[in-house]
């Protein structure tokens, strides 16, 4: 099996290039993609990229793997190899420091802005927050996001203005506390992300939606902000 | 909260609703005018007689206000994706502007002046 590898180390390196490995693969076993890089790795230890629970729940080890964005973990070669080549190049969008290994900064930035937390003004009760079953429920395919930012890279919209378009992650998390009955700062959050930027720009091509490795669906909870800011416009 | 000072309606929600109400206007004006050629001997008479009208008058600059607004938050978008040096931006987006308001100076001139 050929592997092409997006390779680039700025200590060494002027520009990026594609390395070809060719991969002897045992036969009848479907392995995930990170262990064929873990393969590459034991022929060149120079090769990097970011892995952690090895089972798409940390979110470390999102890339793109033959043109679609992924958790190098979960995805079998099966299931995206195409004439027997896999090309893995870094998630696209985000400046590479090196490798498969991008600066998510700017993610976060966006992420931060959405104040992805509980904000409640009211004295803490002596045991917890009550949330009614049916209100929890509201939070079903919001909570699951684990930040691989693999929706956010396959996001136009977002390679334009990562610098101004919050991006399906951060909007779904947006989204999480605004849903959140426990929740008292709703005005405060639709308040910031009232602007031609934040939220609408998101066309609503659904590319997230196509890639997310939890299955979750970030463009209805942005057309969920927009029915809310909308209510609070008119 | 990003700021923003050439977009149409300042907010975001309001750029969003001109641009579907807009759209529903258009889509209308179209709909009426394919239908009128399609049931209609489209002659001078039959076409001066209906911008003799008021209300089709009224109809028309209301949809030629609406193209200029749906173009300006279409393109204005168009615009802040891909032209990311702040001068070449705001002259594209001049250029738009002016093109607009001579379309509908224009189209003004054009509808009272029959």
């Amino acid at each position: 099996m050929l592997v092409s590898l997006y390779r680039y180390n700025p200590e060494t390196d002027n520009a990026p290039y594609m390395q070809d490995v060719e991969l002897d693969i045992p036969e009848g076993k479907d392995l995930m993609v990170l262990d064929v890089l873990n393969l590459v790795k034991e022929q060149d230890p120079s090769m990097a990229y970011r892995r952690s629970c090895r089972e798409g729940v940390c979110g470390s080890d999102g890339m793109n793997m033959n043109g679609k964005n992924g958790l190098a973990c979960i995805t079998p070669l099966s299931e995206v190899l195409k004439n027997n080549k896999l090309v893995v190049r870094p998630l696209p969008g985000l400046p590479v420091i090196r490798d498969l290994v991008v600066d998510m900064s700017l993610f976060y930035k966006q992420y931060e802005k959405v104040m992805p937390y509980l904000v409640n003004d009211n004295p803490a009760p002596a045991i917890e927050r009550y949330q009614s079953p049916e209100d929890r429920e509201k939070l079903d395919g919001l909570y699951e996001c684990i930040l691989c930012a693999c929706c956010s890279t396959a996001c136009p919209s977002f390679w334009w203005n990562p610098d101004k378009f919050v991006g399906p992650a951060g909007l779904l998390q947006a989204y999480r506390f605004l849903a959140d009955s426990r929740d008292t700062a709703q005005e405060e959050r639709l308040a910031n992300l009232d602007d031609p930027f934040s939220v609408f720009r998101c066309r609503g091509i659904m590319n997230c939606v196509s890639v997310c490795p939890k299955g979750l669906n970030p463009t209805r909870a942005i057309g969920h902000i927009r029915n809310l800011l909308l209510q609070r416009a008119t | 909260m990003v700021n923003s000072v050439t977009n149409l309606g300042r907010s975001g929600v309001f750029d969003w609703m001109i641009q579907r109400v807009t759209a529903y206007v258009l889509a209308l004006y179209t709909v009426f005018l394919f239908g009128f050629i399609l049931t209609t001997d489209v002659t001078y008479d039959s076409w001066s007689a209906l911008f003799d009208q008021t209300w089709f008058r009224i109809f028309t600059l209301l949809a030629l206000l609406s193209i200029g607004a749906h173009a300006w938050v279409g393109l204005w978008t168009v615009t802040t994706d891909y032209i990311k040096a702040t001068l070449p931006r705001f002259l594209v987006q001049a250029l738009c502007g002016l093109a607009m308001f001579v379309y509908l100076v224009w189209g003004i001139q054009i509808l009272w002046g029959l």
